[in-house]
Parts: structure tokens; sequence; C-alpha cells
């Protein structure tokens, strides 16, 4: 085991001090890249958006996010259709966003109104959009893992080409459900993609403090599943990765796994950086991961091949900035679920 | 005696101190012990004091976690194993349901689960269906399981050190909302928990209203306003859910002739049926000037929407708006 982590140079993808340079963008097609930079920058846009309303006070449900994290979902969603079936945790902001979810709905769904993704039901954590291959992120940790897994036994026994994405962190790793998943997705051939967004964290605690190992991968290993562990904060990785392993997954009716190495800029949980906190998070960690900001990289890459245009990129921001206050805007406007008519969502 | 003033997540954190100071063989296990968001202020600096070897911060394992306290308890440690909110605790029901709980009876009495599950209620705030439940009735529902659910400050030390020294797993639920509370009290006292029960905090004689944890601040509460409206309430707080004693609660309606149970769990199968049911049995159902009333939840999950939540949630508005109209 300690030689496969020296193989995949893990101790290394978890320093902050590396990993910082340009993407390769050669590597991967170039509109395909403009695009990825597109919808990096339009989630990150949202969820600092998210971090200031929280600090004023407007939301008042607990959010969590995933700032700096944005290359894996945003990597994973060009291999995927709605006919998909996606799950996340209380970390999926970006998840179902780079799904390309209705924004004023999402917002709506933060401020829990009743025009919300889940009706104002379930807020930041309770998320869904099944148009777009979303079926559902909820806090408990692990939660829907194995659900997602039912998600691609179901594709399976239907025979509709189908696959299941299952996002979760590594703490995740830490329930026995997320065991006893690994081992039936491959017993059962199941079409299913982990994604593991290893951020080293779970809420207060830095991963040596809770594995004597810190590459989620090993659990692949363990179960035969074919896996890959990359720089969560490189997007050719993501897209290179999830492309191979997609189709994979796709011809071989198999369970494949990512591990994806990345960190998040904000604290556990709302808008503070919790330098102050966590063991091992350090204003030091927080300022070279932010030199590994992954669409800072992405930026560097294309200037360096004369790919960049500025003033479109700043052209780019602006309207995201100005689609995301309409957004923000209306969802404020919208109504609160009304409580008698709620109840009738209890059972179907 | 010399009074202190505390609130009930300092006297938590008193009845902690207390027992790790003198008992070597009480260790602390689950998640967040390390941190300064999941426990209030009920665990600070328990680990500086008592090092980590004692003041164990877990993975997210909440299953592996309890069953260890569980084979711990049986090896000669007196395990309290920490919850930051009852909902995670639900991966752990194997060690809670199957083992700990039958343990004891399965092998004759041989060996004993001497661990205290502290599952902490945690809700309101727009955090939703799955970070709000309040599950005592579940937990009473099982022989085996001592299920103590404070209210009082004393209480939420002495109980908790109760729960600790008995041999039995003991289910100690305590309520965030309830944090803030304060009182004076004295120096620690060490009660037998088998020898504790219900208690009469406020005598009455119009109503019995009946109540554990935060449904007993409800029902003080309830009890000022009607006092207002000169109805004299009498406020029985249950401490502990089970095993059941409901003899004061049958001599306290005898005396008032009205029963209302306070419940902040859902309604169907709680333990607000069971205390009327208990109530029912002993006292003819004539005697009694009114029907019994039960407050609780709707059997709904917990919304999501402060809009909601607002309703959701119990209140002595409109528990004492029914209860006047009794009167009437
Ligand atoms: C069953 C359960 N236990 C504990 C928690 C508290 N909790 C919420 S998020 C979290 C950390 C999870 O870490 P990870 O899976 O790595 O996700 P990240 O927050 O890093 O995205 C914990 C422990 C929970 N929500 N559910
Ligand atoms: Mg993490």
């Amino acid at each position: 085991m300690r030689d496969f982590h020296r193989q995949f140079d893990l101790e290394k993808l978890k320093n902050s001090e590396f990993f910082n340079s340009p993407v390769d963008v050669n590597r991967c097609d170039a509109n395909c890249l403009l695009s990825d930079l597109k919808d990096m920058t339009y989630i990150r846009k949202v969820e600092n958006k998210l971090a200031l309303e929280k600090k004023k006070g407007n939301i008042k449900g607990p959010v969590h996010l995933g700032v700096g994290q944005e290359a894996i979902p945003v990597g994973i969603a060009k291999n995927i259709s709605n006919k998909d079936y996606v799950f996340g945790a209380h970390r999926s902001h970006s998840h179902i966003l780079s799904l390309a979810t209705d924004l004023r709905k999402f917002f709506s769904e933060i401020l829990g109104r009743s025009e919300g993704l889940s009706k104002g039901m379930g807020g930041s954590m309770h998320l869904i959009d099944k148009k777009c291959g979303f079926y559902g992120s909820v806090p408990i940790v692990a939660g829907t893992i194995p659900i997602a897994l039912g998600a691609a036994l179901a594709a399976k026994i239907q025979e509709n080409k189908s696959i299941a994405v299952s996002y979760f962190g590594d703490g995740a790793s830490e329930e026995g459900v997320f065991h006893e998943s690994l081992n039936l997705s491959n017993i059962l051939n199941c079409p299913i993609l982990f994604v593991c967004e290893n951020n080293l964290f779970s809420s207060h605690m830095f991963i040596s403090e809770r594995q004597p190992l810190s590459s989620i991968a090993r659990f692949a290993l363990a179960n035969d599943i074919n896996f890959k562990i990359i720089d969560g904060n490189n997007i050719c990785e993501v897209n290179n990765a999830a492309n191979e392993l997609i189709n994979w997954i796709r011809k071989s009716s198999k369970p494949a796994f990512i591990e994806a190495v990345t960190y998040r800029w904000y604290g556990h949980v709302d808008w503070r950086e919790d330098i102050d906190v966590g063991v091992n998070r350090s204003e030091k960690d927080l300022k070279n991961w932010k030199k590994r900001d992954p669409i800072q990289r992405l930026i560097n890459g294309l200037k360096s091949k004369d790919l960049f245009d500025e003033e479109r990129y700043i052209e780019l921001s602006n309207n995201l900035d100005s689609e995301i206050s309409i957004a923000w805007d209306t969802a404020v406007q919208d109504p609160y679920p009304n409580a008698k008519e709620s109840n009738n969502f209890v059972f179907k | 005696m010399n009074k202190q003033k505390v609130n009930y997540g300092e006297a938590i954190l008193e009845g902690f101190n207390f027992l790790l100071e003198n008992n070597p063989e009480v260790f602390v296990i689950g998640q967040g012990l390390w941190s300064p968001w999941y426990v209030g202020n009920t665990m600070t600096n328990l680990e500086k004091k008592y090092g980590k070897n004692r003041i164990i911060d877990t993975p997210v394992s909440e299953s592996a976690v309890t069953g260890a306290a569980v084979g711990a308890s049986l090896c000669g440690m007196r395990p309290i194993v920490v919850h930051p909110r009852i909902d995670f605790m639900l991966y752990a029901m194997d060690a809670v349901v199957n083992e700990a709980a039958k343990w004891s009876y399965m092998f004759g009495g041989q060996s004993h689960p001497s661990l205290t599950i502290r599952g902490i209620i945690n809700r309101g705030g727009e955090q939703g269906a799955q970070h709000s439940q309040a599950l005592h009735s579940w937990f009473s529902h099982i022989p085996g399981l001592r299920v103590v659910m404070p209210y009082s400050v004393l209480d939420a030390r002495d109980l908790f050190i109760a729960s600790v020294l008995n041999d039995d797993p003991v289910i100690f639920i305590d309520d965030r909302w309830l944090y803030d509370e304060t009182d004076l009290i004295e120096k620690p006292k060490k009660l037998v928990l088998s020898e504790q029960g219900p208690k009469i905090i406020s005598s009455g004689n119009d109503i019995t209203i009946v109540g554990a944890g935060f449904a007993t601040k409800i029902a003080q509460e309830c009890n000022l306003k009607l006092r207002k409206n000169n109805i004299s309430a009498e406020i029985i707080d249950m401490r502990i859910l089970s095993p059941i004693d409901p003899s004061l609660i049958i001599d306290s309606v005898e005396k008032t002739q009205n029963l209302v149970v306070i419940d902040g769990g859902w309604k169907s199968c709680g333990f607000a049926s069971e205390i009327i049911t208990s109530v029912l049995e002993k006292i003819d159902p004539k005697k009694l000037n009114n029907k019994p009333l039960r407050f609780c939840l709707e059997n709904t999950p917990a919304p999501t929407s402060n809009k909601l939540e607002e309703d959701y949630y119990l209140n002595s508005y409109s528990i004492v708006k029914k209860i006047k109209s009794l009167f009437n």
C-alpha cells in the first residue's frame, strides 16, 4: 500500500507548495477549455454571491461552499447527459450548477422559497433537478453513495445506457456504507462513477488526523475498481480522466473511481475562512492553495498559448455578474412555501 | 452552601469534568470533540485538560465508534459517546438497538454495556429534515436502554453524571435550544439513575402538564401564562423516559382531573401517547374533566424554510389558547 502511495505521488498532490503551474492546454481542445473557463467562472461567482449574502444575513440556513473545487464538476459534467443519474452531498452547489440548472430556482431553493428546485423544502443541502440529471443531494455524510449505486443498478437492469455519478468527500469514505457500496458496485457490475473530491478536510479535521493514508482511491484498489488519482485543480486532468473512465463505464457496465485532490477556500460552512480553527489549515496553506486556483491556472495556460482574450473575459465576467444578480433579485421576491400544501409532499 | 450561576451547556461541561476527574475508566469518543462548533459550550477544552487519549475526536464513522464504545464498556471502561446531532446516530443503530440494548439480557446478565450515548437535538435554522430530529420516543421503545432527557440546568449535570455512572446503556438526550437556560446550582451530586423519575417542578390544582427536555420549558412558559388567567397548572418534568414510571403523573391527574402532554417529537407512537395511556389505564376516564390533550409535532419531517419552521415547532402561545378554551 505504501508503494501505491509513492506511485501516485499523493504526498506531493496534497502538498500546497506544488501543482500551481499553468494548465498544459495542449492536452485538451481549446474551445472546450474556453467553455470550461466560463463554466468555472460562473460557478465561482455564484458561490461567492452566496458567501456574500450569507455574510449579510440574507440566507438563514447553512451553505457549504465549494470555491476552489470548480474544475471537478465542470470536467465531469461534459461527459454525462441528463439521462444519467447524479447524486451529491452537503457541498453540491457546484455539482448541480455544472449541469446547467436554472439559477433563479437554485437561489430560490437556498432561500427556502416555493419556486426553488426542491419547492423550498430543502435549502442548500437538499437540491434536486431531475431534468438536468441531478437526482438529489443530502447532508447525511455518505447518505447518497448507496442510493447512487441503486440508480446504477436500475440502469443496468433496464439496459438504458445511463450511468450514475456519486459525488462525495474524503470524510464520507470513513462511513461503513461507502465500503459496502464499493464492493457491491463491482460484484453487481453497476455502471457508476464514484467521484471523491478529496479536499483533505472533514469539517475541522485534516485527513492525517482521520486516516492512516491520505488516498481514498486505495479503497477502489481494494475492491478491484478501475480508478484514477488526479490533481482536481487541473481542468485538463479532470476532463481526460472523466472522459476515459466514463467511456469505459458505458462500455463495460463496471464501476470506476476518480479521486480528485483539491481544497476549499472557505471554511467548512458559510463564508469564513476558518484559518484559525482547523488543525493544519494555516493562512500560508490557504495562500498556497489559492495559487493552485483551477481558474487562474487555466487562464495562465491559455495565455501561454495566446488563447486568452482579456477583454472578452472581462466582458464575460460582467455578463455573468448581471445574470447572477438578476436571478438573485428575482429569487428574493419568491414566496415561501405554504405549510398545508407542503404536508402533501410527505407521501406521493 | 455556595451556589453558582451556570447555564445548561456549562452544567454539562461540569458533569464531564466531574466524571473525568473522578473516574479514570471514563473516556469520551465522538465527532467534533476538538472543534469549536459541534457541541456548543458543553465540552470546551476537555481535550487540553484530559488529553486526546481520553477525549477522542473521530473520523465520520458513527457505526464503528458506537460499537467500539460498547466493546470498551464490556472490558472495564465507561465510555461516553457523543453524537453532535442525534440524526447522525442513525448509522449506529445496530450497536445501540441490537447490541447494547440486548447484551445483558441475552447473556444471562453476565456482561453489561455500561456506556452512555449522548445524542444532541439540534434543529431550527433552516437545516431541514435530516438535521432536526428528536428521537427520544424511538429509543424509549427499546427494552434495555435507559433514556434520559434533562430539562433543568441541574439535571443537565447531575443526571448526566448519574447516566455515566450507571452500569446500563443510557441514551442521554440534550437539546441545544436549552443551552442558554441558567440556574443557581450547588456542587455536583451523585444520584442513582435507577432511583430517578418524573418530578413536579411547579405545583397546581387545575391541570397537569407533562413535558420532557425542551417541551418542559414550553410547559413552564404555559404555566406562567395560565397563572395570569387564574388557571393553576401542575408541571411535571419527565426527566427519564425509559424505563417509565407514571405513578407521580397518575397521582397528579387524580388531583387536577386534567391531563396535557407536550412532546417535542412526532405524534404517532410517541411518548405523549405512552403517558396518556399509562394514566388512562389507572384512572377512570369519566373522572377526568376533559379528554387528555397532547401537543406534538405533526407527522411530517421538519421543513427547511424559516416561515414553515415557525409553524412546525411547538410554542406556548397556541397551547395556552387551547388549554384556556377548556376552562371557559
Ligand atoms: C452521518 C453524518 N455524520 C456527521 C455529519 C457532520 N458533517 C457534515 S459535513 C462533514 C464533513 C464531511 O467531509 P467530507 O465528506 O470530506 O466533505 P467536505 O465537507 O470536505 O466537502 C461532517 C462530519 C453529517 N452531516 N452526517
Ligand atoms: Mg473533505
